[in-house]
């Protein structure tokens, strides 16, 4: 009988559904425009002052009772991957554990209950977290101040490159210091935050071996060179060797050295950016720091200066006082380049970011470096035999880079095989990028997984690659078979983009 | 270290796998080699790291320990506790952008939806999956608008928050283009319609502005549109939209503003959650992360991140913005709220924080020496008070009550010592405002 029931098929059923994995309609097919979750007594009459711009027609937005509201949303949870629930080798993104005490801290009242413009007198505190925070931060990279208000990494970038457009413009030099020199392996936000600024975008050729050379760089710096903008690590998981050469050299010739900290993960308590001669770098709390990614932000994104970029930075500015803590939110009578955003910054973040500091200690920290790059280095000579790495074989830090020259002739492409790792269970690597390796499959381990973990995902990665050089072409062309969703036609939503609900025909 | 699950036994194992007998050997390529000893504590047990935290949250004073009328672009409102519930499951919290869709359908599902809710509310055809908060998504806003009129000249009303109208100034300068701000407008007295002519690419105005006052944009609107120009309606209060005409419907051609109040907590400034709204024409211009729906090879439904070749990593030096996130979490705080409250509960909601509004401001009315500036409001307005409002509020806060902004906080050197924002939600009551009126009629 037994025997019987394990050859039949699975019968589509009458829902959809198939034991736990539940279908969830749209919040505009269930709710209704009386329904709702909370309860509120109207107002007693009175006159209202709104000058005759009250609203007509009702809002017609749909709502839900407290418990369809619940089940609405954990539903739709678990449609999703997570790192609580599975390694999440992102390469580039740094998906390690997001401990919960940081949650809980983040939620005391004292941090999550005040206001930005209550007088500061009522918020030392506050103002506190963001001064050990800061401390911290400078501690760890070497460098002089800390612009706390950017919200995330690339508004850090727009923050970094402010500062250097306000400095080049104190020396007079803002009509012909215009250009910003950008590895071809960057992360787009680099390019896209210097144009926005005006700035001309110059690419310096990546070297053979996946690095920026001291010689590549020379021929481009002259008297027109703002700035470089590099990543360190770099995009393909390799430390840039010549980087205290190539800061020397761009800033020699006038220049500024903007890192993107991206990857700080890599290093933080084993190597200081100031030492390399770094005048900004933006460095992403919900990255090294560990803040939760939250399916795309809220993220933070600081950015340390160095002592001649220092004076630019922007408002607010926090200063110790002899009777203690004041923001100073403005620029008046400094050189200050202005405000990027209302109030203080990320607070949320910046409490968070803190416990994880506090909790993990300059050791801890260091630590966590370690075995992020000894993670990567593992994951890297476990796979070497099978997949290709396009620069060669050589360590990395704490991410590796592989390309898909392995594949080549098994009709398997970069992105089957992500397809089919998620059948396998598992949240696929960063692929596609960075664009300097053909197919590229960046594999971020972070320091958050087991040996046991580990084990599992490359005998897994091995297993599927036997699959796909052995010609299983087919299965890899249909995966995901086991996801919520099999493919989606992305082709088919950026040419006839629906972006909301119509209502009635959602 | 809790956080690291490899034992030392692992590393050494792992080690030789690699082929390196010590670690420093993968960090060889740094100059200078490895730095020890960072003037760093060491690391702190779960119970230290609390009490650390503890001792410094303790030297704040929060909202729920005083009466609280603190407004100026961020709003104390009520958040149920499901919101924060579920934002805090671990398939929300701790997933990234959902670049894989097919394991990512929760998020983008919820984004959808959000878009769906920010639009309606707006009055707008479509949004966007969020921005990091108001004031950058202002900027951002201003820089659509150049592209869509390619014109590179904004005009600011001087009831736009002062803070936003620092941050797009701030972009402007540096990027090179220019801003026209106007002073700072009390009593929405001023006259923009005069100023608008043939050189601009928008008009940004607030309404509610920052001084209360609701303002009718649909002259402004009118006239933006005979000179080719756009017009960018602002909001710090998103509350005010389930009880006022939208700015859709009032003719705007963008809607950004500050999503905080349905949702989030105010956390001393941010995490916030920018909203975005505007024109389908206007679709490929648009700033930020986009969902869209599509159908799977099977022809279900689904969703995905999509129309990304605005965005930088495919744009690079093209790109609309460099923005690169959204604010995700916080977006879904405000989509389960809204969930929760639906049109009703939110129209409800906003009466509520205009009649306690109202009944504090005719409370005030009846004492000497302030007077309300505003001839409309929704649930903050101006009040002029003898002498230094600043002071007046320091002397306040330190008998317990936080009375509210002062001006001259976010606008020094304009004269405007002596006025004093006042907002009231849902959370105040009526012992909040006979508080607020004893202590105002004691330190006046």
């Amino acid at each position: 009988m037994l025997d019987q029931l394990k050859k039949t098929e699975a019968p589509a059923t009458f829902t959809g559904n198939r034991g736990l994995e539940l279908e969830e309609p749209l919040l505009f097919d269930i709710g209704r425009d009386d329904a709702t979750g909370v309860d509120i007594d109207e107002p007693a009459p009175f006159a209202s002052r709104l000058g005759g711009l009250e609203r007509k027609e009702p809002v017609a937005l749909p709502g839900l009772s407290e418990p369809e509201t619940m089940r609405h949303y954990v539903r739709l949870s678990r449609k999703n991957y997570s790192i609580d629930g599975g390694i999440y080798p992102l390469g580039s993104c740094t998906m390690k554990h997001n401990p919960r005490l940081n949650e809980k801290m983040a939620r005391l009242e004292g941090f999550a209950d005040i206001h930005p413009l209550q007088p500061q007198s009522t918020v030392q505190g506050a103002l506190e977290v963001m001064e050990q925070l800061t401390h911290w931060l400078l501690t760890l990279t070497n460098m002089h101040a800390l612009a706390l208000s950017p919200k995330a990494g690339a508004h850090g970038e727009s923050c970094g490159l402010m500062a250097i457009k306000s400095a080049i413009a104190a020396r007079g030099e803002a009509a012909t210091r215009k250009t910003v020199l950008v590895p071809q392996s960057a992360h787009g936000t680099n390019p896209a935050s210097a144009a926005l600024l005006g700035f001309e975008l110059r690419t310096i050729p990546a070297g053979a071996d996946g690095i920026v050379h001291a010689e590549a760089v020379e021929p481009l710096v002259g008297p027109d060179v703002a700035a470089i903008m590099l990543t360190n690590p770099n995009t393909c998981g390799l430390f840039e060797r010549d980087i205290a050469k190539i800061a020397k050299m761009v800033r020699d010739a006038g220049g500024y050295f903007y890192c993107d900290g991206a990857n700080f993960n890599a290093i933080a308590g084993v190597a200081r950016p100031g030492d390399f001669g770094v005048d900004a770098m933006h460095i992403n709390l919900h990255k090294t720091f560990s803040t939760p990614h939250g399916g795309g932000g809220p993220g933070a994104g600081p950015v340390a200066l160095s002592a001649r970029l220092a004076p630019f930075a922007p408002a607010p500015l926090l200063i110790r006082e002899r009777d203690g803590l004041r923001l100073k939110e403005d620029v008046e009578g400094t050189q200050g380049f202005g405000r990027i955003t209302a109030f203080h910054g990320q607070m949320g973040m910046f409490v968070r970011a803190l416990a994880y500091m506090l909790a993990h200690g300059a050791d801890g920290v260091a630590q966590a470096s370690r075995d992020a790059v000894l993670s990567a280095n593992y994951v890297r000579v476990k796979l070497r035999d099978m997949m290709s790495a396009p620069f060669g074989d050589r360590p990395c830090m704490h991410e590796v880079l592989f390309d898909d020259a392995w594949l080549n002739g098994s009709g398997v492409t970069t992105l089957d095989f992500a397809k089919a790792m998620i059948d396998e269970g598992y949240h696929p690597m960063t692929i596609y990028f960075p664009l300097v390796a053909h197919g590229a499959m960046l594999i971020e381990p972070t320091e958050s997984e087991s040996k046991a973990s580990l084990d599992l995902f490359i005998a897994t990665l091995r297993n599927l690659g036997e699959r796909a050089l052995q010609g299983d072409e087919a299965a890899f062309h249909a995966a995901p078979l086991h996801a919520p969703r099999r493919r989606l036609d992305e082709t088919l939503a950026a040419r006839k983009p629906v972006l909301r609900c119509t209502q009635g025909a959602a | 270290m809790r956080y690291h699950p490899l034992t030392n036994a692992d590393r050494s194992e792992m080690r030789r796998a690699i082929g390196v007998a010590d670690i420093a050997e993968l960090f060889a390529d740094m100059p200078g080699g490895v730095v020890e000893n960072f003037d760093l504590p060491r690391g702190k047990s779960e119970i230290e790291v609390e009490r650390h935290l503890e001792r410094l949250a303790a030297k704040n004073l929060p909202a729920s320990q005083a009466p609280f009328f603190v407004g100026a672009g961020a709003y104390r409102h009520h958040v149920p506790a499901s919101v924060d519930h579920l934002i805090q499951r671990s398939e929300f919290l701790t997933s990234y952008t959902p670049y894989q869709p097919e394991i990512s359908q929760g998020t983008l599902q919820y984004l959808f939806e959000f878009q769906t809710q920010v639009a309606l509310l707006t009055g707008m055809e479509i949004a966007n999956a969020s921005m990091y908060d108001g004031s950058t998504g202002c900027a951002e806003a201003m820089l659509m608008a150049h592209r869509v009129i390619k014109r590179r000249k904004a005009l600011l009303s001087g009831g736009l928050h002062p803070h936003y109208i620092d941050v797009a100034r701030t972009v402007a300068r540096l990027a090179g283009d220019d801003v026209v701000s106007l002073a700072p407008d009390v009593t929405a007295a001023e006259d923009l319609i005069a100023r608008i002519d043939d050189s601009l690419s928008c008009v940004i105005v607030q309404t509610p502005d920052f001084f209360g006052n609701l303002r009718d944009l649909r002259a402004i609107a009118e006239a933006c549109h005979r000179h080719g120009a756009l017009l960018i309606a602002v909001f710090t209060e998103a509350v005010s939209l389930g009880l006022l005409t939208s700015p859709g419907a009032m003719g705007a051609d963008i809607v950004v503003g500050e999503g905080q109040s349905i949702g989030n907590s105010l956390n001393f400034g941010g995490p916030y959650v920018g909203l975005f709204a505007t024109r389908q024409e206007f679709l490929r211009q648009m700033p930020g992360r986009l969902c869209g729906a599509t159908v799977d090879t099977e022809d279900r439904r689904g969703y995905v991140l999509t129309l990304s070749t605005r965005e930088q990593h495919i744009r690079r030096d093209k790109a609309t913005s460099n923005i690169c996130t959204n604010s995700g979490l916080c977006a879904l705080a405000f989509s389960i709220h809204m969930t929760l409250l639906g049109g009703t509960g939110l129209s409800r909601l906003a009466r509520v924080n205009h009649a306690n509004a109202v009944a504090l401001k005719d409370m005030l009315a009846q004492v000497k020496g302030v007077d309300v500036l505003n001839n409309s409001f929704f649930n903050e307005f101006t009040l002029k008070v003898k002498g230094d409002a600043a002071a007046l509020v320091e002397r306040l806060a330190a008998r317990g009550v936080l009375a509210g902004v002062p001006v001259s906080r976010l606008l020094p050197n304009a004269g405007l010592d002596d006025l004093l924002l006042i907002a009231s939600t849902e959370m105040n009551t009526d012992e909040d405002r006979a508080t607020l009126v004893a202590e105002l009629k004691g330190a006046l």
